[in-house]
């Protein structure tokens, strides 16, 4: 294969990378409408988050294919990673403790269980 | 290529305003603040395609510098999120200002002919004004 075939291969990746990316960045406009509580959004909302994004910066990479330009991608991803759960993290406990989350709807409340353990421990203490 | 970027351009389109439309909605600041993340990332995408398209790696440092502050936003609502009463975050409609607006001044002519001092807003006389 000469470099000619190497460069349409790789442009015709990139172009399924850039179409998945924005798929799911419209699943997320979607989901983040119609479904009804926060943390069903918060799950919609991190669709495009990590793996959209993820997913658009392949695509952009094979498209530039140039060193300094995928390193600064690489480095957009890695600080994605970092910042999302942060994110994520601060919106999902501020919502428990403004009384947003129906506990009926969770299989799992560690945060409740936790939560209740430690003035369980405290009480104790003062005792 | 064209016809990939129109189509990928439609979806973020659609992605960022159908977002817009939950931040519109609310109910709370935090379903705002998932919204608005949204559309922070549908902004980091389309800028990517934009570079895709005219192959352009200039813009790169910008996708570096949005994925660096995309987060503060949301962080910074979630840290002052508070309870808000019912139907308390959302736009009022012109009738319903006017109503609330109504209601203070037929408060305020009230006090008013109570004491019989019309100008009491502006701070009245000076106390011990010699007249």
């Amino acid at each position: 294969m000469t470099a000619d075939d190497w460069n349409r291969v790789a442009d015709v990746a990139s172009v399924v990378c850039l179409l998945g990316g924005s798929l799911l960045a419209f699943a997320a406009g979607v989901g983040v409408l119609r479904f009804p509580d926060l943390l069903a959004r918060m799950h919609a909302g991190t669709k495009p988050q990590v793996l959209g994004l993820v997913l658009v910066l392949v695509g952009l990479g094979l498209r530039l294919r140039d060193g300094g330009a995928v390193w600064a991608l690489v480095l957009v991803a890695v600080f994605q990673m970092l910042t999302a759960p942060v994110a994520a993290h601060m919106v999902g406990r501020a919502g428990y403790r403004t009384g947003k989350i129906d506990s009926r709807t969770l299989e799992v409340d560690e945060l409740t269980r936790d939560l209740s353990a430690a003035q369980e421990a405290q009480r104790r203490r003062r005792a | 290529m064209t016809v990939v970027v129109w189509v990928c351009g439609v979806l973020l389109v659609a992605g960022a305003l159908l977002s817009v439309i939950r931040i519109e909605k609310g109910p709370s600041m935090l379903d705002r603040t998932v919204g608005l993340d949204i559309v922070v990332l549908t902004i980091i995408a389309a800028l990517g395609l934009y570079a895709a398209a005219y192959r352009r790696a200039d813009v790169v440092p910008i996708l570096v510098a949005l994925s660096l502050v995309g987060f503060v936003g949301s962080v910074t609502i979630a840290r002052f999120a508070a309870v808000e009463p019912e139907g308390e975050g959302r736009v009022l409609t012109r009738e319903e200002i006017a109503a609330r607006e109504a209601e203070l001044r037929a408060q305020e002519e009230a006090t008013d002919d109570e004491r019989g001092v019309p100008d009491e807003h502006h701070g009245g006389g000076a106390e011990g004004e010699v007249r």
